[in-house]
């Protein structure tokens, strides 16, 4: 059974494309047929952090009006033979999706894929919407601050609320996944704790992805980060992976690596 | 003392108090005027939750109406709404109204800036088992009509932005309640969670309604109108367990 996954988080800028790539790249490197949509009309980001943006001819606007077929439009990995991605639009606008439109190329992609991973575009309007209306399961990426985890507050509003499966009187599978965390700044108070996030927002944590400069490496070279297994941010992105395949997997990277004033004095 | 000054005294002696309340009211959003349909679907929202509709202080939006409403029409309207147990207390529109609702002894209101939400009829039986699986429910339970006050059971979090109203009776929260939602209950407001929007209790006008919560971290609480905010609320028993009712007309924080 294909399962549809939504990458979202209300707040702008939080790494859901990051985050996108990052799992969609693990399962595929998992052995899962994976396919990575890019709702983010107007935006396209995926296929640049994907390193693919040079082979873009076809998009999702596109495919729902028929201009071209599925075959055409997917893009496949350099990587690994089991990754897609369907490319946004750039030059179209968000109205030109629909939810009848969407649909239709998400049950398209149920037939051949396991996972359909959609990277949603920012905020809690149209574009959002389609994005996580069909899912089976959501990750809200989440950064240590308030207004992000307010946001992501309201998101797991509309996921239980005006989502097809609440409409059918079931639920979204939730998910946390607390990114760019830095036990620095935790420690100088400067940002919420994992405990903080995992309060206000009580749903299951995914995993936590560090601040990391990795990250920005990657992106700039168009390989998801994942692929950076020497990386923290990679690891702790593998790390999610097995635990959204339903593994159990402690948390890494929580702690400060340099030890506190009170530790170096007692040795702790 | 010269019974002058005892006078004077007396002068000073405050017979009223000026205050400032909240109370959350329904609107009746007009949207056209047809006075004998008005009257029929009026009817038929009270049949289905008639405790809601008793001597309920309502006040009559004017804004979505594209025609023009005359005096005659205006009182046809009220007259409706009061055999119906509705008591118009304003009107709310433009400007132009002004002489209209003077003609009708009714308060003027400004356009409304958009807060409100549609409420949803309260459907009898149907709120307590709402939140239940399908699977569930009894087949046959929801055919008996609802009972004494009916009271709303929320069993999954109420996120930022949400809103959720127990008309007529108790609402019963057994999740979070996260910072920007907003609880409202004509009866009392329980939290079996931290309590962190806003809770209002007794919104029309009960004075006994009371909140429990086990975490008081809320934006805001009022029974009956009289609220009190964060900033005031952090000063006791912030995040611990507590009830709050009205003592005369002040909120009272006791420990559970
Ligand atoms: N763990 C991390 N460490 C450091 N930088 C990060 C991390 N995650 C994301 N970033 C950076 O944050 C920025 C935003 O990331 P990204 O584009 O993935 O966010 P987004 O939520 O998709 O944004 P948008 O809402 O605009 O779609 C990028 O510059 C990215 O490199
Ligand atoms: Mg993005």
């Amino acid at each position: 059974m294909a399962k549809i996954l939504v990458i979202t988080s209300g707040k702008g800028g939080v790494g859901k494309t990051t985050t996108s790539a990052a799992i969609g790249t693990g399962l595929a490197l998992r052995g899962y047929k994976t396919v990575i949509v890019d709702f983010d009309v107007g935006l396209r980001n995926l296929d640049l952090i994907m390193g693919c943006e040079r082979r873009v001819v076809y998009d999702f606007v596109n495919l729902i009006n028929g201009d071209s077929n599925l075959n055409q439009t997917l893009i496949k990995d350099k990587r690994s033979d089991n990754l897609y991605i369907l490319p946004a639009s750039q030059t179209r606008d968000k109205d030109a999706l629909t939810l009848e439109g969407v649909q239709g190329v998400l049950d398209q992609l149920k037939e051949t894929f396991d996972f359909i991973v959609c990277d949603s575009p920012a905020g809690i309007e149209k574009g959002a919407h389609l994005a996580m209306y069909f899912a089976d399961e959501a990750i809200v990426v989440t950064n240590p601050e308030v207004s992000s985890v307010r946001d992501s507050d309201r998101m797991l509003g509309l996921l239980s609320s005006k989502s097809r499966r609440s409409e059918q009187g079931d639920r979204i599978k939730e998910h946390l996944l607390l990114t760019r965390y830095s036990p620095e700044r935790v420690e100088n108070g400067e940002m919420l704790s994992v405990s903080d996030v995992e309060d206000i927002l009580s749903i299951p944590l995914l995993g936590v992805i560090p601040e990391s400069q990795a990250v920005l490496k990657a992106s700039n070279q168009g390989i998801p980060v994942i692929m950076d297994d020497k990386s923290d941010a990679g690891q702790a992105y593998s790390d999610a992976v097995e635990r959204l395949l339903g593994k159990e997997v402690p948390h890494r990277f929580l702690e400060a690596q340099k030890k506190g004033l009170l530790k170096r004095l007692f040795g702790g | 003392m010269t019974s002058d000054a005892n006078l004077d005294l007396l002068d000073n002696d405050p017979v009223f108090h000026l205050k400032g309340g909240m109370l959350a009211m329904t609107v009746v959003e007009l949207v056209r005027q047809a006075p004998e349909r008005f009257a029929m679907q009026l009817a038929e929202k009270v049949e289905q939750a008639p405790n809601f509709f008793q001597d309920t202080p309502v006040l009559i939006s004017l804004e979505k109406l594209d025609d023009r409403l005359d005096i005659a029409g205006l009182i046809a309207l009220l007259r409706i709404c009061r055999d119906h147990g509705l008591l118009p207390v304003a009107l709310r529109g433009p400007e132009d109204f002004r002489p209209l609702a003077q003609q009708a002894s009714l308060v003027l209101l400004p356009p409304g800036r958009g807060r409100e939400k549609v409420l949803e009829a309260p459907e009898p039986e149907a709120q307590a088992v709402a939140q239940q699986p399908a699977a569930a429910q009894k087949p046959g339970a929801a055919a008996q009509p609802a009972q004494g006050t009916p009271t709303r059971v929320i069993t999954q979090p109420v996120r930022s932005g949400q809103q959720v109203y127990a008309p007529g009776g108790d609402l019963i929260v057994l999740a979070p309640v996260s910072a920007g939602s907003e609880l409202l209950a004509d009866g009392h407001i329980h939290v079996y969670g931290p309590l962190r929007g806003r809770a209002l209790a007794g919104v029309r006008g009960d004075t006994q309604a009371r909140i429990f919560c086990q975490s008081l971290e809320a934006e805001l609480v009022s029974v009956a109108g009289q609220y009190k905010v964060a900033e005031d609320l952090r000063r006791q028993q912030w995040k611990e367990a507590v009830q709050i009712s009205l003592d005369g007309d002040s909120l009272k924080i006791a420990a559970l």
